[in-house]
């Protein structure tokens, strides 16, 4: 299935007017896969309402504040204009982590699971010492995380370093340093999991390896590093 | 279902013991630990409402493994104090306020429930539901609000029924995570608490929390919330 772009149209600032000009709407991205392609590590029930319900809502919710900023720009209404922030993060945030996790995972047909080879393989036994070292920390650092949020494997642009972050409930990744880029992330809401895995975050954490898609994460890796 | 105490016994702090150079190191004396308490009803006695499931889990797995990581947490702190180590008790105090937070909520969260067959979802009368009217305008004005409030948090948190017990006034307020309602201002009492977690409703809501919203209402326990209430405001 191809994958749509993230955005139809991206979004202009005017200057003068400090209006939003030609605003248009962002729209849910395809799966590259079916919704039961990464099972049994992620039942097909859960892509299904993740994909079409939470991620769907997000993209209603952040094209509606988008809107309403519109309207606050245009009316110099800068008490809208602050107040909207919130939602403006909250559900851009899920758009942007979403669109990003559904692109880490493939079905093991496809290569879900395989290590990475080449640079960012060398990067990670280099900096961690080893894959498994990586996927022990990742998944401690996402049992760990308390309340909703978001585990990640993030590359430092500018240091050229590999880190491991977390971030509370849709901020993106971004939001931990502005030259972090998501090579990785792994949804550790309750959402993401509990209709399968129930409380224990931990089995969840260990099987999503199998479909974590590493070719994917190295394309990212290389585009920053070449 | 005999309701145990929340507490099985208290910790307490004992008087500082002094050094020569006059630093002082506390102890913490008599840790005991915490202990599940036990639902007032069956586990399926709030169906349709919340799923016999759901309250097992709940009750069996999440409340109970935030009394075992607050029980550990209060002994790696004992640990911490008896040491001097000030940076392990310091790091410690995230862990202690997330699964205490955690074990302190879900307490009063299954007190503010009830089956119907025992008064669940009626309307408090008396002089909590004379505050209720005057602040809030009607019953269903609050239920309207605290629904909003709850379906409109981000994350995890709670959505609660507050009484300021100095000015006597009735809030509605949310915390996040395991945040207890204290943490929202010194002088909130919680008369009622609505977990938001998805782990409280995804199983039989899914994704839609305000369905969930919509129903709890049919199970609150206003006569504990009265209680509470009026034991602040004789």
């Amino acid at each position: 299935m191809a994958l749509r772009s993230v955005s139809r149209k991206s979004l202009c600032l005017g200057l003068a007017v400090g209006q939003v000009r030609g605003l248009q709407s962002f729209s849910l991205p395809e799966l590259p896969y079916d919704y039961g392609a990464l099972e049994p590590v992620i039942s097909k029930e859960i892509m299904q309402l993740h994909h079409l319900k939470h991620h769907q809502t997000y993209i209603t919710n952040y094209n509606k504040a988008l809107e309403q900023l519109d309207e606050a720009l245009a009316k110099a209404d800068s008490p809208s204009i602050v107040q909207l922030q919130s939602a403006i993060k909250f559900n851009g945030g899920g758009h942007i982590n979403h669109s990003i996790f559904w692109k880490n995972l493939t079905p093991v047909r496809e290569g879900g699971g395989e290590p990475p080879k080449a640079s960012l393989g060398w990067a990670i036994d280099t900096q961690f010492g080893s894959l498994e070292v990586l996927i022990q920390r990742v998944n401690a650092e996402g049992a760990a995380l308390q309340g909703s949020g978001w585990v990640w494997l993030a590359l430092d642009k500018e240091l050229k370093k590999l880190s491991i972050q977390t971030t509370a409930n849709q901020d993106p990744l971004v939001t931990k340093g502005s030259a972090l880029v998501p090579l990785f992330g792994i949804d550790v809401w309750e959402h993401a999991y509990y209709l399968q895995y129930k409380n224990v975050k931990a089995d969840y954490l260990k099987n999503i390896w199998k479909v974590i898609n590493w070719k994917y994460a190295s394309e990212v890796y290389e585009k920053e590093i070449p | 279902m005999a309701f145990r105490p929340l507490l099985s016994r208290t910790l307490g702090l004992t008087q500082t013991l002094t050094h020569s150079h006059s630093h002082t190191l506390t102890q913490l004396r008599g840790l005991q630990t915490f202990s599940l308490p036990d639902l007032s009803y069956d586990y399926g006695a709030l169906e349709p409402a919340i799923s016999g499931e759901i309250m097992q889990l709940h009750h069996q797995k999440h409340h109970q493994a935030y009394i075992t990581n607050y029980n550990k947490a209060l002994e790696q702190l004992q640990d911490a104090v008896a040491k001097g180590d000030s940076s392990s008790v310091v790091k410690l105090q995230s862990a202690i306020k997330f699964n205490g937070g955690g074990h302190i909520n879900h307490s009063i969260f299954w007190k503010n429930l009830t089956p119907v067959s025992e008064g669940g979802g009626e309307p408090p009368h008396g002089s909590l539901g004379w505050a209720i009217d005057t602040h809030f305008g009607s019953m269903e004005a609050l239920v309207q609000k605290i629904s909003a409030e709850g379906a409109a948090l981000q994350g995890s948190g709670w959505v609660w029924l507050g009484l300021d017990k100095e000015s006597k006034k009735l809030v509605v307020d949310t915390t996040a995570n395991q945040d207890p309602l204290v943490t929202k201002g010194a002088n909130l009492v919680p008369l009622l608490g609505i977990d938001v977690w998805e782990h409280a409703y995804y199983l039989q809501y899914k994704n839609v929390r305000p369905d969930y919203l919509k129903n709890i209402w049919k199970v609150i326990n206003w006569k504990y919330a009265s209680q509470v209430y009026e034991k602040e405001c004789p």
